[in-house]
């Protein structure tokens, strides 16, 4: 039993790590800020949600597996907010989401 | 692996710092100071300092952003240059490097048990805590009573802090007043996701904060992180209804009321312990039991240090936001 939780939490975990593996690779390498956020935004949800059940079937049924379920529910609401609030930021101080031309503007700020 | 993983976050600091430094923009300075906090907040928990590292992410990292972003909106973004001395500032930054470095040597090294800091009065705390105190959370047994002097002059300084901002920020608070009608339709209000997310949020932020205040004694935790993240809720709901309705919500006054009561409180549990017989700051006196005594003491003056704490922060918080509009 308890190898097969390890072994449950590992590939959580592992999981979960290249999900924000794949996101930080992604906001080097996407062309404007749209694309960028998009692949961070991957961070904030599967990443975190991966990397948190894992740590959650480590601590079994205690308290922390509470608080760290309290954290999920908390980082599920307010990141996908943050995520809106910058996109709609950016639109009003006029960076066009438009793949093709994007890219050198952006670069500049 | 902890010291693995020191040395990482050690180099992103030292990278982050150039990066601080080389930026013309000082918004991406301000941001690159919030993950510098993170950074060293990080840095304080694998160090096992999870009082510090709470201070350091709910100050450094969240009322310090904000605060700065207060001040960068009366400033221009941009880093003015011009410095006419600048191979005068390089010789003095890179003497006092090397000093620096010169005197690290003297230093006992990471993790050694030698160290005069475990040596002198750490082990002295940590064995009587439990027969004096008898609360889990030794930190805040030597914060809150082995050095409560010592608090009650950071609680101070925090107060004069506040003061000070506020003589120097509030001048023209009578002009700004009538302006702030005129503006109070700018900001999030139009925006209904971050408004509600944001509404939604306030209470258990709160809840949160009075947990870390009255959990202080069993976990991390105490008045000064609780009184960042008062403030921070009370911040987050500015942002998303507007300067007035939070000062209608909390208004100046009881904020001022806060500061001085916070203070005072902290001040007259020193001065009840020299009315029941004992010395400045001595909790034991304050029950029958002197533990209980301790229990009470503690709790009273974390509550101080949570009111002033919030109370000048919110206050500065305010303070900027005035002159923003004015």
């Amino acid at each position: 039993m308890d190898i097969f939780l390890n072994l449950l939490s590992w590939v959580l975990l592992s999981a979960g790590g290249v999900f924000v593996l794949i996101g930080g690779i992604g906001a080097l390498r996407m062309p404007n800020l749209y694309t960028r956020m998009h692949a961070a935004s991957v961070t904030d949800t599967m990443g975190a949600v991966l990397v948190l059940t894992g740590v959650m079937v480590q601590a079994g049924l205690t308290l922390a597996t509470i608080k760290l379920g309290a954290i999920l529910i908390f980082l599920l609401i307010t990141s996908p907010t943050a995520s809106y609030a910058l996109a709609s930021a950016a639109l009003l101080a006029g960076i066009k989401p438009d793949a093709g031309q994007a890219a050198d503007r952006t670069r500049g700020s | 692996m902890t010291v693995l993983f020191g040395i990482f976050l050690l180099t992103l600091l030292v990278i982050t710092a150039v990066a601080i430094v080389q930026t013309r923009n000082l918004f991406v300075a301000v941001m690159l100071l919030g993950i510098f906090s993170l950074l060293i907040a990080l840095n304080f928990f694998i160090l096992d300092a999870a009082d510090v590292a709470l201070t350091e992410a709910a100050v450094g990292a969240g009322i310090s952003t904000v605060l700065f972003l207060g001040a960068l909106a009366l400033t221009s973004e941009r880093e003015r240059l011009g410095t006419q001395h600048r191979w005068l500032s390089l010789v003095v930054v890179t003497s006092a490097t090397l000093v620096v470095l010169y005197a690290t040597f003297d230093k006992p090294l990471f993790g050694d048990p030698g160290a005069p800091v475990h040596q002198h009065v750490a082990p002295w705390y940590l064995e009587k805590t439990p027969e004096y105190i008898d609360i889990p959370n030794v930190v805040t047994a030597v914060l809150g009573s082995f050095r409560g002097y010592d608090t009650l002059g950071e609680v101070f300084v925090v107060f004069t802090a506040g003061i000070g901002v506020m003589f120097l920020l509030s001048a023209h608070s009578g002009g700004a007043n009538r302006r702030k009608q005129e503006a109070s339709g700018i900001g999030l209000r139009e925006h209904l996701i971050p408004r509600v997310v944001g509404r939604l949020l306030v209470p258990f932020i709160l809840l949160f904060g009075l947990y870390v205040q009255f959990h202080g004694d069993y976990g991390p935790g105490g008045g000064f992180q609780a009184g960042a993240l008062i403030a921070a809720a009370f911040i987050l709901y500015a942002l998303v209804e507007g300067e007035e309705r939070t000062l209608a919500a909390l208004p100046q006054s009881w904020l001022n009321a806060l500061m001085v009561s916070g203070a005072l409180l902290y001040g007259g549990v020193g001065l009840a312990g020299i009315v029941l017989g004992s010395s400045f700051l001595d909790y034991s006196v304050l029950s029958a039991d002197p533990i209980a005594g301790q229990h009470l003491g503690i709790i009273l003056i974390e509550a101080g240090v949570g009111m002033t704490v919030t109370g000048v922060l919110l206050s500065i918080f305010h303070a900027f936001a005035a002159r923003d509009q004015a």
